[in-house]
């Protein structure tokens, strides 16, 4: 009897090696799988296609006997069904560094065709497609690969920015960790489209699980992908890496300040050269567009929201993982329907949207679909496509504060809004906190958000406002 | 001092190999010394106020050892949201393990989260954390 089993970080965090290591002694084979991102099940077990849920060592007996209660087929349950997977496509199903199973899976499709239509096509395809860029900013993909293409430069490179430090994200550690290959052949995609001889993924250092995987995907695909190199980075614990000059100037071996711009890193990037810097989820995305081509993925979304994201439902969320779908769904049918609301069971009061960098939203918008200019034109951002529930026991103004405090320790210390707004912020909270000239010191706080929204270098100074402000527009009783 | 000359060797040939020394050399010696700050600078031909500057701007990068156990305990607002701060007014530090705040270690839908050396840990609740704190 085959069992699989996820070997991904939350698999093992809830103890996914002891229930493999349980089913092996009972006889079974065990297969380590990616996740199917259904968190809240882990560890899942799949047993010819049907599921057992939060399997613990002493029910493998039980389950291997038959008299276990199964969830019933995994790919049929309603968490899944409703979803448009196309990057997390091969999420739960195949062994993550098997080049047998990831040929077997349509692998290494788009880069033959690819290679056979030539860099100025695959630009057009990707521009073709409305991909934007999924690490926050949502930049168009195919314009910046075609000004790197254009750019002049004695080497070219393409970055891939895996420093997915937003809490309530994991949708690029789940690449990373359950479909290595797809990353690596969308980057060698990349590099054969701009003329790039070499790409660097610049993981984090909190991501050791993800850092083994790549670096063993790497290797074992070299010849593939051959001329194109790739070599894994690692970062040292700095959240500001995450944004992309800052990341240039980590991998150079320096302090990992944020660059002023321009030069944008297109024309000068790493060392100088021309760089495509794009999030793994953007790269991820590329060989689905080049097998399937740019009008499939184009078909899903709304508006100038193309193709499908893979969103992350995290926090206070009973049903939380990682459920991908075309743009356009609401942020109420995220939370409530897919999510089933808070995991205490209590009621739902705040939603973060796009990591510590994004607004608090509360119930009432929850008619919001997933959408960029949605999101902007309401304040907020989707960021990464993070989701962070909280419950009514939540206290508005400490999140405030947080978000300044997470500022002024995370701070590259270049630009005065962010290194000095930030902890004056912290203090300013403080002050209404405890009831000290609140009116004049939330005016204070408004007019300091101002200060670091329009004066800051990079999103971290300059969108902390975001759940500063969000919290006190929205949540005024929290401050009062 | 083989040891720190050996990750050099080993990185010298990177482009941009500051990065990767300084993580092998946390790794293999726990900490930064000034004497591995001296030797990296003279091998890479920069200032030893250019390789201190790296070193004290990343979170990772120790100037002293640390001689306790470290559980680096996930405080962002993920896990703020599953009641991390609660757990930790209830347990604190121990003479013997230190709770070193990280800011998210990509376990966001099970949380509170934790990770030992390279070892996850999730669904923390007290007992969970205390068990692991005097597991490590």
């Amino acid at each position: 009897m085959k069992v699989r089993i996820s070997d991904d970080a939350v698999a093992l965090a809830c103890g996914a090696d002891a229930v493999a290591a349980e089913f092996e002694k009972a006889g079974a084979e065990v297969e380590r799988v990616s996740s199917w991102g259904m968190h809240w099940l882990e560890p899942l077990a799949d047993i010819g296609g049907l599921g057992y849920g939060l399997v613990t060592a002493d029910q493998v007996a039980a389950i291997l006997a038959g008299t276990a209660p199964s969830i019933g087929p995994i790919e049929a349950h309603p968490f899944l069904a409703r979803q448009d997977r196309l990057t997390f496509a091969r999420a739960g199903k195949t062994r993550p560094v098997s080049l047998d199973d990831y040929y077997a899976t349509g692998g290494w499709v788009g880069l033959a065709k690819a290679r056979s239509m030539g860099g100025d096509a695959v630009i057009q395809t990707v521009l073709d497609s409305g991909l934007r860029g999924r690490g926050g900013a949502g930049f168009p993909a195919g314009i910046k690969w075609r000004t790197v293409a254009d750019a002049d430069g004695q080497r070219k490179y393409i970055v891939c920015n895996a420093d997915e430090g937003d809490s309530g994200t994991f949708a690029d550690r789940m690449v990373m960790e359950g479909d290595p290959f797809m990353l690596i052949e969308g980057m060698a995609i990349a590099g054969l489209a701009v003329g790039a001889q070499k790409g660097f993924v610049y993981i984090r250092s909190e991501y050791p699980h993800a850092i083994a995987k790549m670096t063993s995907a790497v290797s074992a695909c070299a010849r593939l992908v051959a001329p194109f190199e790739i070599e894994i980075r690692v970062g040292a614990g700095a959240y500001v890496c995450g944004e992309e000059t800052s990341l240039l100037n980590s991998l150079e071996g320096k302090r990992g300040e944020v660059r002023a711009k321009p030069p944008l890193p297109a024309h000068e990037g790493l060392f100088g050269q021309p760089t495509v810097v794009n999030n793994v989820l953007t790269l991820a995305a590329i060989p689905w567009i080049m097998a399937n081509g740019s009008e499939a993925y184009a078909g899903y979304g709304m508006g100038r929201s193309r193709g499908t994201m893979p969103i992350q439902l995290a926090g206070n969320i009973k049903y939380g993982g990682l459920f991908e779908t075309a743009f356009g769904i609401t942020l109420g049918e995220l939370v409530n329907d897919i999510g089933g609301g808070t995991a205490s069971g209590r009621p739902v009061r705040a939603v973060q949207v796009g990591g510590p960098l994004g607004a608090y939203h509360p119930v009432s918008d929850f008619n919001l679909p997933f959408d960029y200019e949605a999101f902007t034109a309401a304040d907020g951002l989707i960021g990464h496509g993070g989701i962070v529930v909280f419950d009514d026991s939540v206290n508005m103004a400490r999140q405030a504060r947080f978000a300044m405090e997470f500022c002024a320790a995370e701070s590259c210390g270049k630009c005065t809004p962010c290194r000095l707004g930030s902890t004056r912020g912290m203090e300013t909270i403080d002050r209404i906190i405890t009831g000290e000239n609140r009116a004049e010191n939330i005016e204070l706080i408004t007019d300091l958000c101002e200060t670091m929204k329009f004066g800051s270098l990079c999103a971290l100074g300059g969108f902390t406002p975001y759940p500063v402000m969000s919290a006190i527009n929205h949540f005024p009783e929290d401050f009062a | 001092m083989t040891a720190l000359a050996d990750i050099i060797a080993a990185h010298a040939d990177k482009e941009g190999p500051l990065l990767p020394i300084l993580n092998d050399v946390q790794a293999v010696f726990g900490y930064v010394s000034e004497e591995a700050v001296r030797e990296v600078a003279a091998a890479l031909n920069l200032t030893r106020a250019e390789v201190h500057g790296v070193v004290s701007f990343y979170h990772d990068f120790r100037k002293e050892p640390e001689t306790r156990r470290i559980v680096k305990l996930c405080r962002a607002e993920a896990c703020q949201a599953r009641g991390v701060d609660a757990l930790l007014a209830d347990i604190g530090e121990t003479p013997r393990v230190k709770i070193e705040t990280v800011y998210c270690l990509g376990l966001c839908s099970v949380g509170p989260a934790a990770m030992v050396g390279e070892n996850v840990h999730a669904r923390l609740d007290a007992e969970r954390l205390t068990a692991l704190m005097a597991s490590v």
